[in-house]
């Protein structure tokens, strides 16, 4: 499997190459690897329904318990097949639709690579690793819709649908996390096992909502479906592909892989169907107010996406086989439906349907490809996408409590789409012809795809008991957690459901023939659509930007002493709190304090005071000098001659650096108002009482003294010198004084090169 | 002593610290200078006062034999007195031009790289 991924990711890096070296043919030639891959799953079909699944893993990240490790059920089969299969189509369509354009090999490359990580996505079996292709598809589905980088659009709409889903991704790793502590375990395929362990636990809520989270952003959930119809500013082969075929659908693939885990609880149920259900009908009704046939179909994929929702919400057996065969049908409608409306486009080019009529005759092969697709969207018999609706209505009684709304609702919402499915069905193809009198049919490569798509969807339903039933049955197990029975018949016989569905149908004829006027009528209130969450994304995306910049405007000003203020000020509260919070203070015992040691302590003190309040730089230094001798002395005093004696000859030479370089300036001046002042010497006080409490807590401790005792011992036995930090110096961290060496010669060179630099010529010469 | 040395450190970080954070440039450098002693002091008191005498092996002893004080924060803080001079020549040399360069000793006129 790991091969697989890995020869689309190969595919996708050698794409431009194969452009350039095989011209027209590297569409098709580039669509040979996810159709030998969709072969390959193929051959798997039949020991994947026997019930065996195939597994196979690698160390990755062994001290996290993280393995690179992939599993093959039922369910990843069926969306293994959907991607690999789809995915060829659409490549040999891509090839066709962007033909002469020069960005085609970066659409071959980002589309071979976006397979590959969703192909990773749905056969994983490892929470972090799903979590990795997750965002692999995020990534990649932002390079597709910004692939006409050009429009500012394009641009706005590819990043919103990065942050939509990479928000929701983050979550989704937390819960991820979360879940795999609760149970004890990352690997997918164990979790199931551990569904009453994960269910009692205490972290069992919050990883359920983060999960969620993750799950409704990337499958355009209510209220995060507003990113999806903007996503339609990528090309037509990429919203059939992503935004509809497979991306879209990674939200109720982890919903379906975690049901056997996170299902059956009363959270669950709720959460899961209450957002399905108003996804459901917000998308309908949006569709049903469209005019633009790609907008349109957006939006239906919206309400698609809230049934699925809907029904992994219900996990009975009932509606695990509906999900699954909704799911199937979904992908191959509505792809060839967006493929065929990218073929009008292409022809006659608007998508409008105000302006498009009677092309039938010109593209026979589109029509039928569309108006397939269409009357299984609607769900009419013989095509698959009625048994799916039959099974719909079936799963959607056993809803436990509230099956009253979620019945109003799923009526609402299938009569708008059934209304949907005649505008795109029939409007652009019949009636009077319009404008575009020059339209004519698509080539190959562009009615191809559709219509094997729309044959597909045919053969299904006539024979869905030898055809889906190998697709479905696996499938819905996997997502149960158990082995279950699907039984598909082409025609379920006159049933409650049947009559559901044919009142359904009906309203959708009366919605559709009266849409021109229910739009015109409607027309005021298009204002607000506005008010919608997409509104509240922009008002976030504004607050995020002005945060930043009152942030950036309080924190990087420029000036200098505000940084300063800002790091000391939180240095100290942190290290004091840490210091503080830990360590108990108390006064070193012993030592007692001498006259002598008294007044140098007090000179310090006093040459400290008079550093701040000199007035001319001269007495200010002055003053340092008496600290620099004070802290000579108190070296002499304790035990150090060496360093005393360098203290006083560095503290000599520094005294006369500053007054020979720094005489010239001008006198010390208060700049700052006294307001400052009383701030900064507050933040300076607790800075200096932090380091008094530090001193005072350090010493308490006791003296561990390995490395003292070590040079003691060594210094004259080792290294021949009886004075042990000189022998420390130039002996035993003699690297070390090269070092120190080396900064003063440095020193030196820098000091040398400003004084040769004449910043007063420079000016001049500019 | 200790106590009073931690007294005296406190203060002279309060007192560098409180001149870093002046607008005048040449507070920051005076100020820098204090921070050096203050910490120059600290690692010194890390290593715990005493008045036993210097770490230095008595002729004819074969090795330091307590009591002494410890040579490791001398060691230290030997290097550091050192750098910190190297460095402060440097940045006075630095003040000293970019004073010469803009005619002012104010950091908050130094704001933009352009004069």
């Amino acid at each position: 499997m790991l091969t697989s991924i890995l020869l689309l990711f190969a595919a996708s890096s050698l794409a431009p190459l194969a452009h350039r070296a095989l011209g027209k043919r590297a569409g098709v030639c580039l669509a040979a690897v996810p159709a030998l891959l969709f072969a390959h799953f193929v051959g798997q079909l039949g020991s994947v329904t026997a019930g065996r699944a195939s597994a196979e893993s690698w160390d990755w990240v062994a001290g996290l318990g993280i393995r690179l490790a992939f599993h093959l059920d039922g369910l990843s089969l069926l969306f293994a097949l959907l991607v690999t299969g789809i995915g060829a189509l659409v490549l040999v369509y891509g090839a066709g639709y962007l033909e002469g354009d020069p960005r085609l090999p970066r659409f071959s490359a980002a589309m071979l690579f976006f397979m590959a990580a969703m192909l990773g996505l749905v056969l994983a079996d490892d929470a972090i690793v799903l979590f990795v292709f997750w965002e692999l598809t995020s990534v990649s589905s932002y390079l597709l819709i910004g692939f006409d980088h050009e429009q500012e659009k394009a641009r706005k709409s590819a990043l919103q649908a990065l942050f939509v889903t990479g928000a929701g991704g983050l979550a989704m790793l937390a819960g991820l996390l979360l879940l795999g502590e609760a149970a004890g375990t990352l690997q997918l395929s164990a979790l199931g096992a551990e569904a009453a362990r994960i269910q009692g636990h205490a972290l069992h809520l919050p990883a359920l909502l983060l999960i969620l989270l993750g799950a409704f952003t990337k499958s355009a959930q209510f209220p995060f479906h507003f990113w999806l119809p903007g996503a339609m500013a990528a090309p037509s082969p990429v919203s059939a592909y992503l935004h509809s075929a497979t991306m879209v659908k990674a939200g109720i693939y982890l919903l379906a892989r975690l049901n056997p885990a996170l299902g059956g609880t009363d959270a669950w149920h709720y959460l899961v169907i209450l957002a399905g259900a108003a996804t459901l009908v917000t998308g309908a009704v949006l569709a049903y107010g469209q005019t633009d046939l790609k907008r349109l179909l957006a939006f239906t994929t919206v309400s698609a996406l809230g049934t699925l929702t809907l029904l992994v919400g219900i996990s009975t057996e009932h509606s695990a086989r509906a999900a699954m065969a909704f799911l199937l049908v979904h992908a191959l409608y509505k792809a060839a439906l967006f493929l065929g409306v990218g073929a009008i486009d292409h022809e006659a080019g608007t998508r409008d349907v105000r302006e498009l009529g009677g092309l039938a005759r010109a593209m026979p092969l589109t029509a039928f490809a569309v108006c397939a697709s269409a009357l299984s969207m609607a769900g009419l018999p013989p095509l698959f996408g009625y048994v799916a609706k039959e099974f719909f209505h079936e799963a959607k009684q056993e809803v436990p409590r509230a099956a009253a709304w979620v019945s109003t609702a799923s009526f609402l919402g299938s009569a708008l789409v059934a209304a949907a499915a005649g505008l795109v069905a029939w409007r652009p193809f019949f009636g009077r012809r319009r404008s575009q009198l020059s339209a004519h049919e698509a080539p190959p490569a562009l009615w191809l795809g559709p219509v094997l798509l729309a044959l597909l969807g045919v053969a299904l339903g006539l024979f869905p008991g030898s055809l889906a039933v190998p697709l479905i049955q696996p499938a819905a197990s996997a997502m149960r957690g158990e082995p279950t029975v699907v039984e598909l018949a082409p025609w379920l016989g006159l049933s409650p459901a049947l009559v559901q569905s044919l009142l359904m149908l009906a309203a959708g004829a009366v919605l559709y023939a009266v849409h021109d006027r229910a739009l015109a009528a409607l027309a005021p209130l298009r204002g607000l659509a506005r008010l919608g969450p997409d509104r509240g994304y922009q008002a976030l995306m504004a607050g995020l930007v002005a945060l930043a910049r009152a942030q950036t405007r309080a924190l990087q000003n420029g000036v200098l002493g505000v940084y300063l203020l800002v790091t000391i000020g939180s240095a100290v509260a942190l290290a004091g709190y840490a210091l503080f919070s830990r360590a108990t203070l108390a006064a070193p015992a012993g030592g007692g304090v001498r006259l002598g040691e008294a007044a140098v302590a007090l000179a310090m003190v006093v040459g400290a005071v008079a550093v701040i309040r000199a007035r001319t730089t001269l007495i200010g230094v002055a003053a340092l000098g008496v600290v620099g001798y004070g802290v000579a002395v108190i070296f002499l005093l304790f035990g150090g001659p060496d360093l005393a004696l360098t203290q006083f000859a560095i503290e000599t030479l520094s005294v006369l650096l500053f007054v020979l370089v720094l005489r010239r300036l001008p006198p010390l001046r208060q700049l700052s108002p006294r307001s400052e002042h009383l701030r900064d010497g507050l933040v300076a006080v607790s800075g200096g009482l932090f380091v008094t409490a530090l001193v005072l807590a350090a010493t308490a401790t006791p003296h561990a003294t390995p490395l003292r005792d070590w040079f003691a011992a060594n210094s004259l036995s080792a290294a021949q010198g009886r004075n042990v930090v000189n022998v420390i110096l130039v002996d035993f961290r003699a690297f070390d004084t090269l070092g120190e060496i080396t900064v003063l010669a440095v020193a030196a060179l820098g000091v040398v090169a400003l004084l040769r630099l004449r910043p007063e010529d420079r000016k001049e010469s500019l | 002593m200790t106590a009073l040395l931690a007294v005296v450190i406190g203060i002279l970080y309060g007192a560098g610290l409180y001149l870093v954070m002046r607008r005048s440039i040449v507070k920051l450098v005076l100020g820098l200078g204090l921070l050096t002693h203050a910490a120059n002091l600290l690692i010194f008191t890390m290593g715990r006062v005493s008045r036993d005498g210097a770490p230095i092996v008595p002729p004819g002893a074969a090795e330091l034999t307590a009591p002494y004080s410890d040579p490791v924060p001398q060691a230290l803080v030997l290097t550091a007195i050192v750098i910190s001079f190297g460095v402060q020549a440097f940045l006075l040399v630095l003040v000293k031009l970019a004073h010469r360069a803009t005619g002012t000793d104010d950091l908050d006129a130094l704001r933009s790289t352009d004069q």
